[in-house]
């Protein structure tokens, strides 16, 4: 059934493929997770602080973001980000920021809100006598938390961070609404410039596949590893 | 009624739970298994209606081998009753609807047949009450008596209950007690797992004995409370008997 | 910022003739809980199966569900609907793949069975671990008194998991409205594509987006109320699901 098919336009693509679409989507993945979680921790942070303003304003934004589709919100930082980017310049008009930066800004600000939820399960998993152990040690809050709890925190919750950085690597295909040449992009490209759908895309699903597996059994492996010393 | 013969059954390929177990429940007898943690009791009882599989050996009830790959389970097992440690009754249904799912389901019954035996029966064990409460809405003790109850429903021609008292507070026990030795004066057959040995003293005819997975005693009960043969059944009885 | 808003635009008429932007929302609004509902009736019957499947103690049937789940789960949303869409109706014998090519509202269809079964393998993951975290003495209990495997899940395992999953089951169903907005990529003209045609049309780019945010911030406190009384009234007295 494949006889009218031409696996060959992979072939000739798979630099464009991988060194330009997987490079995109790839960095983007690295760097917004980093982002999100640092984000993500301060607003957890934010959430346990005790002041309830502080809190109050955190879990707004948390649940504001986890009820909009990503899509949506890919489209929103599009057209905002610009707009932010004149207002914090002071330009005189709206500046472009090019589309990596903005997926960037949209999967770090969307990210951080599920980011957050699970580093806020992590923080709370650790037993109070820990805090308390630091304070008695004399330590301030910051230090506390800096050295005792986020340690410990990350940690125990480095399996679940990594699952959903799995969930945001194949989140970022979703920048195809803007034409952004990450990998999905880079294939249906060439799917579209060389009338080869069907073989583009199941490439595609072949590839993302394989790398998710692979992303999850480690992770797998991981916490097998992480439960036994424990 | 209930024949073990030569039973072996292994957890996994090493871990041997039993070791040529081979008893028998004569029909009325009253059989009370005891022994410390981890000696086979409770799994031995479990294969009694097949919750566990065996690897060797036969097992039969009522004249009709369970260890039969042919054998109709869902059907053998409606005859026998059983009640666990935990009580196992399901958190979602009421009382009376835990007394009916089974005879409705899986005897057929209609649901007003099932609904007067039911209530029959919840009377019997004291909580006619109790029927359109939860099950979390009960005591420890009460929950036990409602499980016995939901075993009674099916008219089963036997009776297996598997520590059903030692997950209960002491001031509990002797209500489901109670109700079991009122069971075992009306001739239920009955196999028990327990380490209440005033209950055994009271109406066991026989007394089995079990250690690593081994039967060490079996004997009437006159003759395991008088003088048990062997050294690991005397010790255990000493230890339990002290306080 | 410097940018001319224009909160009337929402009354003037859209092209196309059918009414005004704020009517076109609303068609998208209605496609988008269409789609989402449709979706989410597949994800639960399949979702169900598979994680049943998963608790199983056949290895064949454990596996199916191993596959499907990894299957499902392991390739994004968007690149799934494209095998559907695009990849499919070639793959199949010409004729009943120029039938799928045809068929009226193929997007629509394709969303929704291509979400459905994406979802169906979270929920099957979220059943799977309820049921799991049941006491094994649940479904002795119910196999002692003589249910087969398929009523043991009927009436015992299944009522008692769905109510323990009650909660992330919510997540899911957001999640799956939320996933419908990705079917803009297929050429379902739900919700965010209507705001984004409004965006094109009239370059009122904000005004669009926030009827559009507004618009699902409703569907999320409408479907968390709603199933905060679904909860509420499934809840079992007594029973704390949260252990």
């Amino acid at each position: 059934m494949f006889a009218n098919f031409d696996f060959d336009v992979i072939r000739r693509s798979l630099g464009y493929l991988f060194l330009d679409g997987m490079a995109f989507t790839l960095t983007l993945t690295g760097l917004s997770a980093l982002g999100g979680i640092i984000f993500g921790t301060l607003i957890a942070l934010m959430r346990l602080s005790g002041f309830k303003v502080l809190g109050r304003i955190a879990g707004l934004y948390v649940d504001f973001m986890r009820s909009l589709p990503l899509v949506l919100v890919i489209f929103w930082f599009y057209f905002l980000v610009p707009y932010v980017g004149q207002w914090l310049t002071g330009a005189s008009r709206p500046i472009s920021v090019g589309a990596f930066t903005s997926a960037l800004v949209t999967f770090i600000m969307f990210e951080a809100a599920y980011f957050s939820e699970i580093m806020r399960a992590g923080i709370q998993s650790i037993s109070k006598g820990q805090p308390a152990a630091a304070n008695a040690l004399g330590m301030t809050y910051a230090q506390t938390m800096r050295y005792v709890v986020l340690p410990q925190a990350f940690r125990n919750m480095l399996p679940v961070l990594l699952t959903q950085t799995i969930v945001l690597f194949q989140d970022t295909s979703l920048v195809y609404v803007l034409s952004m040449p990450d990998f999905l992009g880079a294939a249906s490209k060439v799917a579209q410039r060389d009338g080869r759908l069907v073989e583009m895309y199941l490439f595609a699903a072949v590839v993302y596949f394989t790398i998710s597996c692979a992303a999850s059994f480690g992770v797998r492996r991981l916490q097998a590893r992480i439960s036994i010393v424990r | 009624m209930i024949e073990i013969n030569h039973v072996n059954k292994w957890y996994g390929p090493t871990f041997q739970a039993l070791k040529d177990c081979t008893t028998k429940v004569a029909k009325g007898e009253v059989v009370v298994v005891c022994g410390p943690s981890g000696s086979g009791k409770s799994t031995l009882i479990k294969c009694v209606n097949a919750l566990e599989p065996i690897q060797e050996g036969e097992i039969i009830l009522d004249g009709i081998k369970v260890n039969d790959p042919k054998t109709d389970l869902p059907k053998l097992r409606a005859r026998v009753g059983m009640v666990f440690q935990h009580f196992e009754l399901f958190p979602h249904l009421k009382i009376i609807e835990n007394l009916c799912l089974g005879q409705e389901k899986v005897l057929g019954r209609s649901h007003d047949e099932a609904m007067a035996k039911g209530a029959k029966l919840l009377d019997r064990v004291g909580l006619k009450d109790h029927a359109n409460k939860y099950p979390a809405e009960l005591s420890g003790g009460q929950q036990q008596r409602v499980a016995i109850a939901r075993a009674l429903a099916m008219d089963p021609i036997a009776m297996l209950f598997d520590e059903p008292t030692s997950a209960l507070d002491p001031e509990m026990i002797s209500e489901v007690l109670d109700v079991m030795v009122d069971l075992a004066r009306e001739g239920m057959t009955m196999m028990v797992v327990t380490h209440e040995m005033g209950f055994a003293r009271k109406v066991a005819h026989r007394v089995i004995f079990m250690d690593q997975g081994e039967i060490v005693e079996d004997a009437q009960k006159d003759d395991f409370f008088g003088k048990p043969r062997s050294d690991r059944a005397q010790k255990f009885l000493s230890k339990i008997l002290s306080h | 910022m410097n940018y001319n808003w224009n909160w009337s635009i929402f009354f003037e008429p859209a092209p196309g003739g059918t009414g005004t932007y704020f009517h076109m929302l609303l068609t998208g609004l209605w496609l988008t809980i269409q789609t989402g509902i449709f979706a989410w009736i597949i994800a639960l019957i399949f979702g169900s199966i598979v994680g049943v499947l998963r608790t199983l103690p056949s290895k064949t049937a454990y596996w199916i569900g191993f596959a499907w789940v990894e299957f499902f789960r392991n390739m994004p949303l968007l690149v799934q609907l494209f095998l559907w869409f695009f990849v499919l109706p070639e793959l199949l014998p010409r004729s009943w793949g120029l039938w799928l090519k045809q068929m009226p509202n193929a997007p629509f269809y394709t969303a929704a069975i291509g979400i459905g079964l994406f979802m169906s393998a979270r929920v099957a993951v979220q059943l799977g671990a309820g049921i799991a975290s049941l006491p094994r003495g649940q479904k002795q209990a119910a196999t002692a008194l003589g249910l087969t495997t398929l009523q043991g899940y009927r009436y015992v395992l299944l009522p008692i998991a769905f109510r323990i999953i009650m909660p992330p089951l919510t997540s899911e169903f957001l999640n799956t409205i939320k996933n419908t907005a990705v079917a803009i990529t297929i050429g379902l003209i739900e919700l965010t594509g209507q705001a984004r045609s409004m965006q094109e049309f009239s370059f009122q780019v904000f005004e669009a987006f926030t009827a559009a945010t507004v618009m699902y911030l409703l569907i999320n406190i409408i479907v968390v109320t709603g199933m905060r009384f679904l909860e509420r009234s499934l809840a079992i007295p007594g029973y704390i699901t949260g252990k």
